[in-house]
């Protein structure tokens, strides 16, 4: 699964962060999840939990989701995303690369595909909390 | 906020030997059918081959391939599939038929999904069919892959050549590695080759012009047996160095 992917660079990006701010012990680990992408959140999880490796045994990790907000950039209204009214196939396009939703997303008021992901596009690393290597 | 995709690219990239992105400074010069002819000729040859359409808001490498009922395998990311021997990636599987009209942002951010997801496993050459230009693309596969290598395109047109003259010039102030220049479309005489030993690079080698090519569109076995793919197949020195 493409969850799987992710994951993994979640992974490496925390272990690489921390090594580079000096935490030696990483207790929480806040991740933000777009709403657009449609990640399966347990799939998601369990390879995080799979993936993680000694030193990240006693980490937390919270996920949020982030509502997904659009921008038209012709005419400036704002909209939440919402899967409704898409069929299965396009949903699934989206889930793999947000970025297609340019070709099935119009914005509701002028109809103009030309629109910006304010928030909540894919997936984030909010904040890592830890203890100091001196700590 | 970190990005985490970022941290696993160079996972993703690091069993291919080489990576060759196929670019120009303008559009129409035959990038997808070189890119398209240059992977199938090195599958044939037994090599190990993906191909990358990263022409994501005009791409045309499916149509020259003819890649139609086929879709990536989600393994833990996603596994290309391999048509005509070759590993195709497009972003075509996901945006269908439609226009997808994509900004400089929004056009990394689909580049480094696709980078983060895609598991190429073993290759020993991995060609990118590049969009015209020195905009968001040439940027950011500069940024992003390591050695990446230039093969430029021109015609023996003064406007296709001045747009390169500009690429080879920025890619040499980036220090980035350029096989040499191709000249494509070549009818009657030109200056290119002079043109492009004054930059002090490679000249690959000259493509005739072929009318009959685009017959061989959706062909890629007959595309294989065409005077084209013979003109590319010679430029293969350079790239098996």
């Amino acid at each position: 699964m493409h969850e799987w992917a992710l994951a993994e660079s979640v992974i490496k990006t925390v272990i690489e962060t921390a090594k580079k701010e000096g935490i030696g012990r990483i207790i929480e680990v806040k991740i933000k999840i777009g709403e657009m992408q449609q990640l399966e959140h347990e799939i998601f999880k369990i390879a995080l939990t799979q993936l993680k490796p000694v030193e990240l045994r006693d980490t937390e990790f919270k996920i949020e989701v982030d509502k997904t907000k659009l921008r038209c950039r012709v005419c400036g209204h704002e909209w939440f995303f919402k899967k409704e009214g898409f069929g299965e196939e396009i949903l699934e396009a989206i889930h793999f690369l947000p970025e297609v939703s340019h070709a099935y997303v119009k914005c509701p008021k002028c109809g103009s595909p030309d629109f910006e992901i304010v928030s909540g596009r894919g997936i984030w690393i909010d904040s890592i909390r830890g203890l100091g290597e001196n700590d | 906020m970190i990005d985490p995709r970022i941290s696993v690219i160079q996972d993703r990239i690091k069993s291919i030997e080489k990576i060759i992105a196929v670019s120009s400074g303008k559009g129409g010069v035959g990038k997808s059918l070189i890119a398209s002819t240059l992977s199938l000729i090195l599958a044939r040859k037994g090599y190990k081959v993906g191909l990358f359409d990263l022409d994501f808001t005009s791409p045309s490498t499916h149509l020259i391939l003819d890649v139609e009922e086929l879709e990536p395998v989600e393994d833990k990311g996603i596994i290309p599939p391999t048509i005509h021997g070759l590993k195709y990636m497009s972003i075509t599987y996901y945006s269908t038929g439609e226009a997808m009209p994509l900004r400089g942002n929004e056009f990394s951010n689909a580049l480094i999904e696709l980078l983060s997801i895609t598991r190429w496993g073993n290759l020993d050459f991995l060609i990118v069919d590049m969009p015209p230009g020195i905009g968001d693309a040439t940027l950011d596969i500069i940024r992003f892959i390591d050695g990446v290598k230039f093969l430029v395109v021109t015609t023996p047109s003064i406007l296709a050549f001045e747009t390169v003259r500009k690429l080879v010039k920025m890619l040499k102030e980036l220090g980035v590695s350029i096989l040499g220049v191709v000249e494509n479309m070549k009818t009657g005489t030109s200056s290119i080759r002079q043109e492009v030993s004054k930059l002090g690079i490679r000249f690959l080698g000259e493509i005739p012009y072929d009318p009959k090519i685009e017959e061989k569109i959706g062909n890629a076995y007959e595309l294989l047996e065409t005077n084209f793919a013979n003109s590319i197949e010679k430029i293969l020195v350079y790239l098996e160095d």
